[in-house]
């Protein structure tokens, strides 16, 4: 096994390449090498890898039921039988928080598939036609801008009504504008390229080019841009689920939990402390990712 | 913290430093300058307000019913439809609205039955002496803390300085609130729990701008400027460290950015000490930026102020925000909203302004 | 003295075994990019990048060892007794002070002067650089000012103090070449008057060998050959003699120019 590994290493690791794809593959490989090699960011990866798995065996690595009420267990203290103690309705929380990384998940994909796209045309689009076009989205990207994103989130989860599908919508509409500012700085840098003139010389129209040359090369700065706002997602939604919005009881989420857990604060200080620390990490962890990344792939940050 | 991660503040300063430097120094370039700037103001404002106008249109609720209850009958409905303008076309309604806003009737809260203006006015200045205090907290912790993380870069100050800084950026607020009641209230008892103001100093002090730090100085009432005071320090310190996390970093880059310029050498080739390069000829070069990114900071904080507001039950914008949610009083939550976005656009043109003045460049 | 630079596959050296000696005259030091000699001249100051290391069997300036001098000796040096002319004004002067504010800095710094003295001496440091209407230029700022009137600034401020050494490194490079001329006659003028010794870093080999008196060949970090400036023709070594030979000239026409060939034993050393 480990010979294979050390093969595929080896593999990977020399110049000496036969084909496109080895070379893109080295590339990858050292790029990765580099990133693991960077302890924080490593231990990023690994909370985020830990979430993504949770998230999905949350079925078989819970050992209560998540939203079985039992009034006669509420407000226990951590134990061998509830590992984070109950919560007010008896409920286990350490079974709400596995599934509350479901939904903690959920959102940020979810918000994250939304924004990167829209947010990538917008921005491309304004860099790559300028002019009128231009002015106008980034006049419209300014107005999202000036608000402070939860208030704005706030609003729009008000007057969508609360639900979990609502406040994606409503998290989506604030965190878009950075991605597309990106986007245009990116394109904007490579719009008078050599390249993409040639390209249009040869009579590519604009869709194509955006998607074949402009894509692949904003991509890396796009990427680690969304991976550190992952970390503003989660707490933007932890934040409207404090505040009564978003995912709605029974379902567990992370930020819902710490608020009703604030009235019981003396007496039962873990039904607070656990959900914040969990959000506390993950958040975390997203952070430490993106800004490996970051270091990986500009090295002027080193 | 959320709301402070805005595409990296330097993406936007950049983008208007250009459109500063090209211009000419004559009166009339300078003229010009301003009239853009004052445009781009207005169709911000504009902007702002038409998402509150569609925000408020977008709610499930029926408006009508909002005000006369479930129970009347059609004809007191039709009537009240037709006083609230609903019958008229969209932009119609639209421009009612912007005059309702300039005349600054935000509505009526179905909450407290005030003026939602009379609400805000009322809420409005608690809340800034709370952003106000954790902004200079922030800058006053973040900015030095940034720049001696630069000059050191690489050594144990400086990832320390970088931890804290991330791990305040990755804090959800509203537990760090909690915690810190938690901790320094319920087992030390080293700071009130809630409240601006002790019950037996309610009412004491009634002044004119009711940011009650102002008005118990000017009052002389000194046992209710440090009760005040001693309520606003828990809250202030936790915004100001999400503050603090967000300029330490800003100052760490800019820092860094103006030491690998030449005239750094020239300096250090005159022979200057390292702390008149850093203080007379570095920092003056970042002045303007620290300028712009406390003003955003300050923004930024708003959305916190809403969370611990709430968490401390602090009397401000914030908890009037959620309670207005919590009851689904929409004028209220519109009229909040819109209010922190004015106050937002405020403090970009007023850091603006000063911007201008200060940069030798752009003169 | 030898500099060398730490890198991820071992030490790069860029500076190898230079050694020579510059009295109360002017040395040029001729070479490529890449060739050393800005690295060099910062390191004689010990101002050379974070990480270098400046190695020397001796560094000897009048009566200071340069390598034994402790840091706050070497800032009393700098600027009153060794001085550096950096190659762009634009870059090189700090954009948010004023010019004059900039040259005070330097005689305050060093000789202790009151504000006013300062800018008495500041003045009159701008006139003898041939500035005219000293007092309105002492308020500008350096985006000011243009490309020659900026090295003249430069050529104020490093010596308003009276160093005896001066390095220039690449001074007229960032310049139009009709200014060119101005800032180097100001240069000569002033080395001559005071009788300092001038270290005149550069990559153009005309330019060196009409102003100094001396010139050093540089090559990927090693002096390869030392002649008088008027002996240049007579010089030896191929890199040399490459060098002068690219060099068009009117009174000798050729249909082409040679083209450098490196011969990798001149690295051996």
């Amino acid at each position: 096994m480990t010979t294979y590994f050390g093969n595929l290493h080896d593999w990977l690791i020399s110049e000496d390449f036969s084909s496109n794809r080895q070379a893109r593959l080295h590339k990858a490989y050292l790029l990765w090498l580099s990133l693991v090699s960077n302890p924080l960011a490593l231990a990023g990866l690994v909370v985020v890898v830990a979430l993504v798995i949770v998230s999905a065996l949350a079925p078989w690595l819970s050992n209560h039921d998540p939203i079985a009420q039992d009034l006669a267990l509420a407000l226990k203290p951590p134990s061998a039988e509830y590992w984070f103690g109950t919560d007010e309705f008896g409920r286990d929380v350490y079974s709400r928080l596995i599934y509350g990384a479901r939904t903690t998940l959920y959102i940020s994909i979810l918000v994250t598939v939304i924004v990167g796209p829209i947010g990538f045309v917008i921005g491309a689009t304004a860099g790559y036609l300028g002019g009128w076009v231009d002015v106008v989205l980034m006049r419209i990207t300014d107005i999202f801008l000036s608000f402070p994103s939860l208030v704005l989130a706030l609003a729009f989860s008000a007057a969508l009504g609360p639900g979990i599908e609502n406040a994606v919508i409503a998290i989506a509409l604030t965190v878009w504008p950075p991605i597309a500012r990106l986007a245009r700085a990116e394109t904007l840098t490579f719009r008078q390229a050599d390249f993409v003139v040639a390209a249009e010389l040869q009579g590519a129209g604009m869709r194509r080019i955006l998607l074949r040359h402009i894509v692949p090369l904003c991509a890396p700065s796009i990427i680690i841009r969304l991976t550190l706002n992952m970390s503003s997602i989660i707490l933007t939604a932890a934040g409207l689920g404090f505040l009564g919005l978003g995912a709605q009881p029974p379902m567990p989420e992370w930020g819902a939990m710490a608020a009703s857990g604030r009235q019981y604060l003396l007496e039962a200080w873990w039904l607070t402390t656990v959900p914040g620390l969990a959000i506390l990490i993950v958040s975390l962890a997203f952070n430490l990712l993106g800004d490996g990344l970051r270091d990986i792939m500009d090295p002027r940050n080193a | 913290m959320t709301a402070i991660d805005k595409g990296q503040a330097d993406v936007s300063i950049s983008q208007t430093h250009n459109s500063r430097s090209s211009a000419g120094a004559s009166w009339l370039g300078g003229l010009r300058k301003l009239a853009t700037s004052f445009a781009v103001i207005l169709t911000t404002l504009l902007g702002l307000l038409v998402i509150t106008f569609v925000i408020g249109r977008m709610v499930p609720a029926d408006p009508v019913i909002a005000v006369i209850g479930d129970q009347a009958d059609q004809a007191t409905y039709d009537r009240v439809f037709q006083q609230m303008g609903l019958d008229k076309p969209l932009y119609q309604q639209f421009a009612t609205y912007i005059g309702n806003i300039g005349q600054l009737d935000f509505g009526q809260s179905n909450v407290t039955k005030n003026a939602v203006s009379s609400d805000l006015a009322r809420v409005f200045p608690a809340t800034l002496e709370l952003a106000t205090l954790a902004t200079l907290i922030g800058a006053a912790f973040g900015i030095p803390l940034g720049i001696v993380s630069a000059v050191r870069k690489g050594t144990w100050v400086d990832h320390l300085a970088r931890f804290v800084g991330l791990l305040g950026h990755s804090t959800p607020i509203f537990w760090l609130g909690t915690i810190v009641i938690l901790i320094f209230y319920a087992k030390f008892g080293l700071i009130p729990g809630s409240g601006r103001l002790d019950v037996y100093n309610e009412g004491l002090v009634e002044g004119p701008t009711n940011s009650l730090l102002i008005d118990a100085v000017i009052a002389g009432e000194w046992g209710v400027f440090f009760d005040v005071l001693h309520h606003v320090l828990a809250p202030a310190l936790i915004l100001g460290y999400a503050a603090m996390a967000y300029l330490s970093r800003m100052s760490r880059s800019f820092m860094l950015e103006q030491l690998r310029q030449e005239y750094i050498l020239t300096a250090k080739a005159k022979g200057l000490d390292q702390h008149t390069i850093i203080w007379r000829h570095a920092f003056r070069n970042i002045r303007v930026q620290l300028l712009t990114i406390v003003a955003l900071a300050y923004c930024g904080l708003l959305d916190g102020t809403v969370l611990i507001e709430t968490v401390f039950s602090w009397p401000g914008l914030g908890q009037y925000l959620t309670s207005a949610l919590f009851f689904a009083d929409m004028n209220a939550v519109l009229g909040s909203v819109l209010l922190i976005g004015l106050i937002s656009i405020a403090i970009n043109l007023l850091s603006d302004i000063v911007y201008r003045f200060l940069d030798p460049r752009t003169r | 003295m030898s500099v060398q630079f730490p890198s991820l596959s071992g030490a790069v050296t860029a500076v190898r075994n230079v050694s020579f000696k510059v009295g109360r005259e002017k040395v040029g030091i001729i070479g490529e990019s890449g060739s050393g000699k800005s690295t060099t001249g910062r390191a004689i100051m010990r101002l050379q990048p974070q990480g270098a290391l400046v190695t020397a069997d001796r560094m000897q300036f009048e009566d200071v060892d340069l390598l034994a001098a402790s840091e706050p000796q070497m800032r009393n040096i700098r600027g009153s007794r060794i001085s550096m002319i950096l190659q762009d004004p634009k870059y090189s002067l700090n954009p948010v002070m004023t010019v004059g504010e900039q040259i005070s800095e330097t005689v305050i710094l060093h000789e202790h002067v009151s504000k006013r003295e300062a800018r008495t001496r500041t003045l009159a440091m701008l006139e003898r650089v041939n500035i005219r209407d000293p007092e309105r230029v002492y308020t500008l700022f350096p985006h000011e000012v243009s490309g020659g009137m900026g090295q003249r600034i430069m050529i104020s401020m490093m010596l308003i103090s009276q160093p005896s050494l001066i390095i220039a490194d690449e001074p007229t490079s960032a310049l139009d070449v009709t200014v060119r001329q101005q800032v180097l006659s100001i240069l000569d003028d002033l080395v001559t008057e005071r009788n300092i010794g001038l270290i005149f870093i550069s990559h153009d080999l005309n330019l060196v060998r009409s102003f100094c008196d001396r010139v050093l060949i540089m090559y990927a970090g090693r002096i390869v050959e030392t002649l008088d400036a008027d002996k240049l023709e007579q010089a030896s070594h191929p890199y040399t003699r490459g060098l002068l030979n690219a060099l068009p000239s009117l009174e000798h026409p050729r249909d082409r120019l040679e083209v450098l060939k490196r011969d990798p034993q001149w690295l051996e050393n």
